[in-house]
């Protein structure tokens, strides 16, 4: 049984690859959108962020002995941390100004950043073991799933819609929301809206560097692993408009899925689909497929 | 006589000296540079697009003027005239699309834009992929103009470069230019006074796609090298650099940073990835405590607007 030509194997394999992709994309621009939220500022260092989390991955085992485990939970937390002293020294003395700013000071961080760990490691990845738990892989009859990538599937899906189901549905999402449409008045009920900013760019930051542990084992840790993604998220995240939170999970993963199938049928494509998709959505609906016109 | 320009005859007269005290190559990819950055400040600078895909333009502008004298064989003058062309096309179609959005949107729409551009030329066989176009002729100009000859590309790359400046003067200056500025400082009441707002954005977004691709197509004839260096989202940067460090929305501005930027790789060539570690830090100081930029601050030393 063939799907246009195409074996269901490489169809099915490109799929999940797509999938993967997609789960990176959903949880880049998830946090796009969390720190757009909150601080009107585009993170440039995003992508700098999910390789300095794929990096703590690799100090961690290498350095301190400490496996893939311990790296989901420390790495995060690091990076996270390094994010809430970028908040404290440098965006905080932005907010007042052209949103712009936040873009062009976020953009020579990563250049900094991506700088530093080239000189120290070059342009060459460095590999990164799967852990032994999830090694091996599934026969379902039809395809061969590998573990680590149907783990990475599940966990950063649950990790979506744990962030969801914070902003959307529990007491500190209202006050995120609250403070993201009248930060004054939400501070004059009493709440420290300041360090809620600081904690919502650290939270950011943190599932950046959560989504680089996740990717080190399937791609390797590079210095360069985040500067092409982050061009990519930032379409997708034009595509789905910032204005919600499933809105960016589901753009995230379908751009995946499409651009896994685009790499089956028309292969010379895929680097280029979904800025295509971008330019046709910004002439249909230019507020971007969930996005509400400001 | 105005005081902006005394300066520029005055930059004029330097710029006319400064070949026989520096050397002339790296004046002239400083000048090319120069008239890239000044064209995407039209943009940043007077209508408030920050747009973070120009090398696009640049790229494009040198692939088509390299194409067109290598393999089509034409004079270098109708070269630079056909990339220019190729630019202000992609602008027309980029500028169509991005201006349905503003502020940190256009900024990233232009940046996903230019990235597809980038991949489009890593794939079609004309550009010569990674290799880029090598070995493009610099032949005559105007038929007696013999560019081999160093000092005669210097004054012909010297003469492009002022007389983009001069356009993109006069356009800040007329009266389009200041629909510009009001559409900048606020858009709803230019839209209020009747004027078509997108029809205005989409006609600087061309001129500054055009004028970055005069940039681009002369410096793949100075250089007789095309290739995909200038296509990179760094480059994109880069321009955003020089034109922060000069000053955003000053005259001169982009022409000071554009040779600040261009001496300090050149001297730290040799240092690898330290270039981007020292650009980063350029942007962070800027933003954090130098938004005005060289020449803004300049301008607010000696009191006039520069």
């Amino acid at each position: 049984m063939d799907f246009f030509g195409i074996p269901p194997q490489a169809l099915l394999g490109q799929l999940l690859l797509g999938l993967i992709n997609g789960a990176f994309y959903a949880m880049l621009s998830l946090g796009l959108a969390v720190i757009f939220g909150m601080l009107n500022i585009i993170n440039f260092t995003h992508g700098a962020q999910y390789m300095m989390g794929a990096f703590a991955a690799y100090f961690l085992l290498h350095y301190l002995g400490l496996g893939y485990w311990w790296a989901l939970i420390l790495a995060p937390i690091g990076v996270g941390a390094v994010g809430v002293a970028i908040e404290r020294t440098m965006l905080r003395h932005l907010y007042k100004l052209d949103h712009l700013y936040g873009l062009l000071l976020t953009f020579g961080l990563a250049l900094v950043v991506q700088g530093l760990f080239q000189n120290e490691f070059g342009s060459s990845g460095l590999p990164y073991r799967i852990p032994a738990e999830l090694q091996g892989g599934q026969n379902l009859g039809f395809m061969f799933l590998p573990n680590y990538r149907a783990w990475v599937v599940l966990v950063s899906l649950a990790v979506c819609l744990a962030t969801w189901f914070l902003i959307e549905r529990t007491r500190l999402g209202a006050y995120l929301r609250a403070a993201t449409e009248n930060p004054a008045l939400v501070q004059a009920f009493g709440i420290n809206v300041p360090r809620m900013i600081t904690l919502t760019y650290g939270f950011g930051v943190a599932l950046a560097a959560f989504a680089g542990v996740l990717a080190a084992p399937i791609y390797q840790v590079n210095p360069l692993m985040g500067s092409n993604l982050i061009i990519i998220v930032f379409a997708v995240v034009v595509i789905g408009g910032m204005g919600s939170i499933m809105g960016a999970i589901l753009t995230g993963f379908g751009l995946g899925l499409i651009e896994g199938l685009t790499k089956v049928f028309y292969p010379e494509a895929s680097s280029t689909v979904i800025f295509v998709i971008m330019a046709l959505v910004l002439l249909v609906k230019p507020a971007g497929l969930f996005g509400r016109t400001a | 006589m105005g005081f902006q320009h005394r300066v520029m005859i005055g930059l004029g007269a330097v710029g006319i000296l400064a070949p026989f005290v520096v050397y002339p190559i790296f004046l002239m990819k400083a000048l090319c540079f120069a008239l890239f950055a000044a064209a995407f400040n039209l943009l940043v600078g007077y209508v408030g697009l920050l747009s973070f895909g120009h090398a696009m333009f640049l790229g494009m502008a040198g692939y088509a003027a390299g194409h067109a004298a290598k393999v089509w064989g034409l004079p270098p003058e109708l070269a630079i005239l056909f990339g220019t062309a190729v630019a202000a096309a992609l602008g027309l179609v980029v500028g169509a699309i991005a201006i349905r959005r503003q502020g940190i949107y256009f900024a990233m729409t232009t940046l996903a834009l230019a990235q597809m551009v980038y991949f489009f030329c890593l794939q079609v066989p004309f550009t010569g992929g990674e290799d880029g176009i090598q070995a493009i002729p610099r032949g005559r100009m105007f038929g007696f103009l013999d560019l081999a000859d160093t000092l005669t590309l210097y004054y012909v790359v010297l003469a492009i470069v002022a007389a983009g400046f001069l356009l993109i003067y006069r356009t800040i200056h007329s009266p389009f230019g200041q629909i510009l500025k009001a559409i900048r400082e606020n858009e709803p009441r230019a839209i209020s006074l009747g004027y078509r707002v997108d029809h205005y954005k989409l006609l600087a977004f061309i001129l500054s796609a055009a004028l970055a691709g005069v940039a681009g197509a002369t410096k793949a004839i100075v250089f007789q090298l095309a290739s995909l260096t200038d296509v990179t989202w760094q480059m994109s940067g880069e321009v955003v650099l020089m034109t922060l460090l000069g000053g955003l929305g000053t005259v001169f501005g982009p022409i000071a940073g554009a040779f600040i930027v261009i001496a300090l790789e050149t001297y730290l060539a040799q240092m690898g990835s330290w270039v981007l570690v020292i650009q980063g830090a350029i942007f962070v100081v800027c933003v954090l405590t130098f938004r005005r930029g060289v020449v803004g601050e300049l301008a607010r030393l000696v009191n006039r607007p520069l």
